[in-house]
This record gives structure tokens, sequence and C-alpha cells, in this order.
């Protein structure tokens, strides 16, 4: 807890503490997947224990493929967290030039404004949102849920991005406005560039909450042609609740992309937190 | 950091904010306040929309049909977040305060470990945790009688009693990476000079936690606090994949969110109601905001002594 106090049992101590917690934060993760490869007697009969040659089976994740559409939801989802996470990162990015760079009148103030969505979530104004929707014809579409997701990640990568960008050197920026570079090159050619690792943090604090969101999709794109991986996760799962390969096949498909792109992730994520999340 | 374009009306700076300005406002500010608006509207028979005033919160607070469920959910709700701040919170300062002791090995394996619950989804996380509570199943019973405590066990989700308080540590178990983060960046933000200085004074180990460490992240927790309490009076899509839209057994973890979508939707024989459902979604609006004034102007300003 200490740098003067390294002794050993203290730090047999914090190891401990830590390895328990890390068990308990991984171990419901490990049993769904150990025994979504398990034959539905070795599930119920030994659950702690990995599969063997003799316990192993795949007919859970066979009913899933054959069932539940899952290729069109994850195709689903997929657009839909893309093309967010492109108009979240293209305007958040440009509102967040605009404010760190050009001194005009109201400049706090925009920069307040858009700050409030970081509080205030999105989800309270879902009534009139839903009322929105259906006026313009956009339920069940998923142009639906991508105007939501946008709208919601855009201020907190409008606040990260513009902290970011204040950094970036004045002289770079003059220099290119002497050799008659537009605005929008400079900030195109010059400044996104420079900010990268800065909107690779805002892409994963934007993408999983997007990913693993329920509640629009239930409300705003219900539709068999619209599911994202998450709804029809949890309608599959619904309705086969009784047969239990499949459920645990579909939780482990639903859990194995997220874990894998969280691990190519995890060192940016984490940078970017302990970098400019809390000051 | 003036442009240095002459141009009276610098058009660049409008189409820099506009995207972002117009989505902003057009899908989450108008919205927000038209579901503020709508709370005082009603309509009666079929057609005939009416200005109700209050009326729609008289009833919310008062009409008995009303009243019961939404204080059910306000105070389950209470005790949702109660959870959160008496378990998540020192849990993750624990646990950060261990992370941040230098020469720690393997801390990054640990950090990375501890944060993979946070990226799941709702969804999987309360399958995922109704699977191995089941009784069906037996991972929980079969866990308590390594440890000689098979008594203990109990159909936690499916009790009245004990349900909330289930789903409660479920979501702590969730997210409790994200208190751990932000208290770890605060605690590696501490120079090294006042930690030198509390050394020479003789303050080290425990004592160097709570006298020096601890007054120094209080802005951190105040953080945490606050983003705890949004996402709590907040959730929805835990209660909604463990326990249903009804948040059984009969409503006892019903909270704000679901108490929410069951009014706005409909279920079973109740028709989806959007006047009483912006209703109860303002009432959210400004307990949220109240939290978040409260934290903006009593506890940032006060802790604000304590920043370098």
């Amino acid at each position: 807890m200490t740098r003067s106090t390294h002794s050993i049992p203290r730090s047999i101590a914090a190891h401990a503490v830590l390895i328990a917690y890390t068990v308990i934060a991984l171990f419901p993760v490990v049993v769904i997947v150990i025994n979504s490869f398990k034959s539905r007697n070795a599930i119920f009969r030994s659950p702690l224990s990995f599969p063997t040659e003799k316990t192993f089976d795949l007919v859970g994740y066979t009913t899933v493929l054959n069932q539940g559409d899952f290729l069109l939801y994850f195709q689903n989802s997929f657009v839909v967290t893309v093309a967010s996470l492109f108009f979240v990162l293209l305007f958040g990015a440009m509102a967040a030039f605009a404010l760190a760079e050009y001194r005009f009148r109201g400049n706090s103030l925009m920069g307040l404004y858009l700050a409030l969505g970081i509080m205030i979530p999105i989800r309270l104004g879902t009534v009139a949102i839903l009322q929105l929707m259906v006026a313009s014809g956009l339920v069940n579409t998923l142009t639906a849920l991508i105007l939501v997701y946008t709208a919601q990640g855009l201020p907190l990568a409008v606040f990260i991005l513009s902290e970011f960008m204040r950094q970036v050197s004045d002289d770079l920026k003059d220099a290119g406005r002497i050799d008659g570079l537009s605005e929008y090159r400079i900030f195109f050619r010059l400044v996104l560039p420079l900010v990268r690792p800065a909107m690779a943090t805002v892409a994963v604090f934007t993408m999983i909450p997007i990913w693993n969101d329920l509640w629009f999709p239930l409300i705003l794109a219900p539709s068999e042609q619209t599911k994202t991986v998450t709804l029809g996760a949890q309608l599959f799962i619904g309705q086969y609740v009784t047969n239990w390969n499949a459920v645990l096949a579909a939780l482990s498909l639903a859990i194995l992309p997220v874990v894998i792109l969280y691990l190519i992730f995890s060192r940016q994520m984490i940078r970017g937190i302990t970098s400019g999340a809390v000051k | 950091m003036t442009a240095t374009s002459k141009t009276p009306i610098r058009w660049h700076v409008a189409v820099f904010l506009a995207p972002a300005v117009l989505v902003y406002t057009a899908v989450m500010i108008v919205p927000l306040f038209g579901t503020l608006q709508l709370s005082l509207f009603n309509r009666s028979g079929q057609e005939a929309v009416f200005f109700a005033g209050l009326d729609n919160f008289r009833t919310l607070f008062f009409d008995p049909r009303w009243a019961a469920s939404f204080w059910n959910a306000l105070w389950n709700n209470t005790w949702f977040f109660i959870i959160h701040m008496l378990v998540q919170n020192p849990i993750g300062i624990a646990l950060a305060a261990l992370l941040s002791s230098p020469k720690l090995r393997f801390s990054a394996f640990y950090r990375t470990a501890i944060f993979i619950p946070t990226i799941l989804s709702f969804v999987i996380v309360g399958f995922a945790w109704k699977l191995i509570l089941s009784p069906l199943w037996g991972v929980a019973p079969n866990l308590l009688d390594l440890v000689g405590l098979k008594s203990l066990f109990a159909p936690w989700l499916g009790k009245e009693e004990y349900a909330l308080t289930t789903l409660g540590l479920i979501s702590v178990w969730q997210f409790i990476g994200i208190p751990m983060m932000l208290i770890y960046a605060a605690l590696l933000s501490i120079p090294d000079e006042v930690i030198e200085a509390a050394e020479c004074d003789g303050i080290t180990g425990m004592g160097q936690f709570w006298k020096i460490k601890l007054p120094l992240i209080l802005p951190a927790i105040g953080i945490i606090s606050i983003l705890t309490f949004v996402g709590n009076f907040n959730a929805f899509d835990l209660i909604y994949s463990a326990q249903g839209a009804l948040a059984g057994p009969s409503y006892s973890t019903d909270i704000l969110g679901t108490f929410l979508y069951r009014t706005f939707f409909g279920f079973q024989l109740q028709t989806g109601d959007p006047y009483m459902g912006s209703t109860i979604a303002s009432m959210m609006f400004f307990i949220i905001l109240t939290g978040v004034c409260l934290y903006l102007f009593a506890i940032q300003t006060r802790l604000r002594r304590y920043q370098f």
C-alpha cells in the first residue's frame, strides 16, 4: 500500500486479495463459456469441470446458428456501432476543434451546453424520441438507432477531444495558415492525425455502451430485420430458456467478440482513463 | 488562439459546430424538453389532448393506483443506490489502493481482468448470474458446499426479500471496474513530494492511506459517487433482462427505469400511456438533476480546497 513498506508478507497479502477478486470477476464468465462446450448431461452433472473428450459437445452452437438469425443481428449491431462511432468521432472532433481553436461569442456557453449530455442520460427523453421517430417514419430502421447513439456519444467526445485539441501546438497551425492551408485542411490534415490517440480512447468509450444497449433497440427498432445482437440474444434466451445448451452458447457468442475487442484495446482504454478522465 | 482569417463572419466555425450541435439538439435536447412538456398534458377519451398542469404528478404521488408503485420503485431505486455506495465504491477504492502500490507485479493483468465484467452487456450479466444462482443448475449450491455453507443457499433472485439486494450486488460486480480505474488514476496523480514528505514525518502504511492519500482523492470519490447516482437512477437493462418487465417477484425489484418502461409501453392488460410515462421520466430527470446540482454546488466546491 505504500512505497516504504514492501515487506514480503504485505505483498503476499496484496496479491492474495487481488487474485481473490480476479477470480470473482472472471468466474461467472468462465463458467458460462466452458459449459457452452459441454453436452447437456455434463452441464448438470459437473458444471465446474472443463469439457473433456467425452463431454465435449457443440449442440448449443448449432442450435443457435440454425434457429436464431444471429448473423443478421451481428451485422445490424456492427452497422449501428460503426456508423454511430464514425459520426460521433467526426462531428465530435469538428465541434471540439471549433471550441478549442476559435474565440467567438458564446464559446464557453456552447461548451457547457454540449457538456450537459454527459450527466443527463438521453434515455429520459425516450417518450419524445419515439414520437419523433414515428413522425419521421424512422421507427424500425437502423437510422433511428444511429441518430440516437450519435447524440448520446457526442457530449463526452466533444469534452475529451477539446481537452486534447487545446494541447496541439499553435505554431504548427499558424505555419499551416502561412502556407495558405484553409481552416478545413488544417483540421483534417494537421490536427486530426495528432489527436489520433485521444480519438481511439473516445472510440472505445463510445463503442461499448452502443454495442451493449438494450433500451433503444427494444423501443425504436424491435423488428426482425433490425434487431441488434443484444436484443436478439435477449429474446432468443427468453424463448429457449429451457434449452441450456442453446442459452449458454448464445451467451458465449455474445461475450467473446466484446472480450476479444477489449483485450486488443485495453491498453489504450486504461491509458485513456488514467490520463485525462479524472482531471 | 484567435483565427487569422480576416472575414467578418467566420463561416468555418459554424461549419465545424453545426453537425454536432444539430444532431445533439434535435435528438437529445428537444426530446428531453418535449418529454418534460408532455408530462403536463393528458388525454381524455380517444383524441382530445388537454393541458393538465401538474395533475399527472399529483396522480403519481397520491392516486392509490399509481402512488404505491411509484414510491415502491423510488425506494427500491434508492436501496439499489445505497448498495452501490456501500459496497461498490469502498471495494473499488480498496482495489485501486492495492493496485497503485509501486513494485506490485502483474498489476496490468489484475486491472484488465477486474475490468472485464464492466464491458459485458447487461443482458449477458443478467442471464449469466441467473443461471449461476439457479437452484436447477446448482453451481452456487455446489460452491457453497465446498466451504461447508450449503445450508445458506436460497433461490436469491426468486425471493422477495433478497431479490433486489442480489441484483444490486450483481450490478456492483459488473461495475466495480469504473471506481477502481478512476481512483487508481487519482492515486497515481498524487505528487511524489507529498508522499515523500509524509514518509519523512514517519507516516507510512495504512496511516498514510487514511491521512494523506484519502483526503487527496476526495474529488475523485465525488466523481464516482455522482456517476454511480446517475447510473443507478437511470438503470433498467439489468433488472429487465434478469427479472423481466414485471420486475418480479411481485414488483420487489421494480426501479424507476422498469416502472417507466411498463407505464410507457404497457404490459399484459394495461395499455401504454405516454403522458404518465413522461411524468415518470420527468421525475427521473428532476431526481438526477437535483443530484448533479448538489454535487456541483455543494460537494465539488468544498472539495476544491484539497486540490492542488
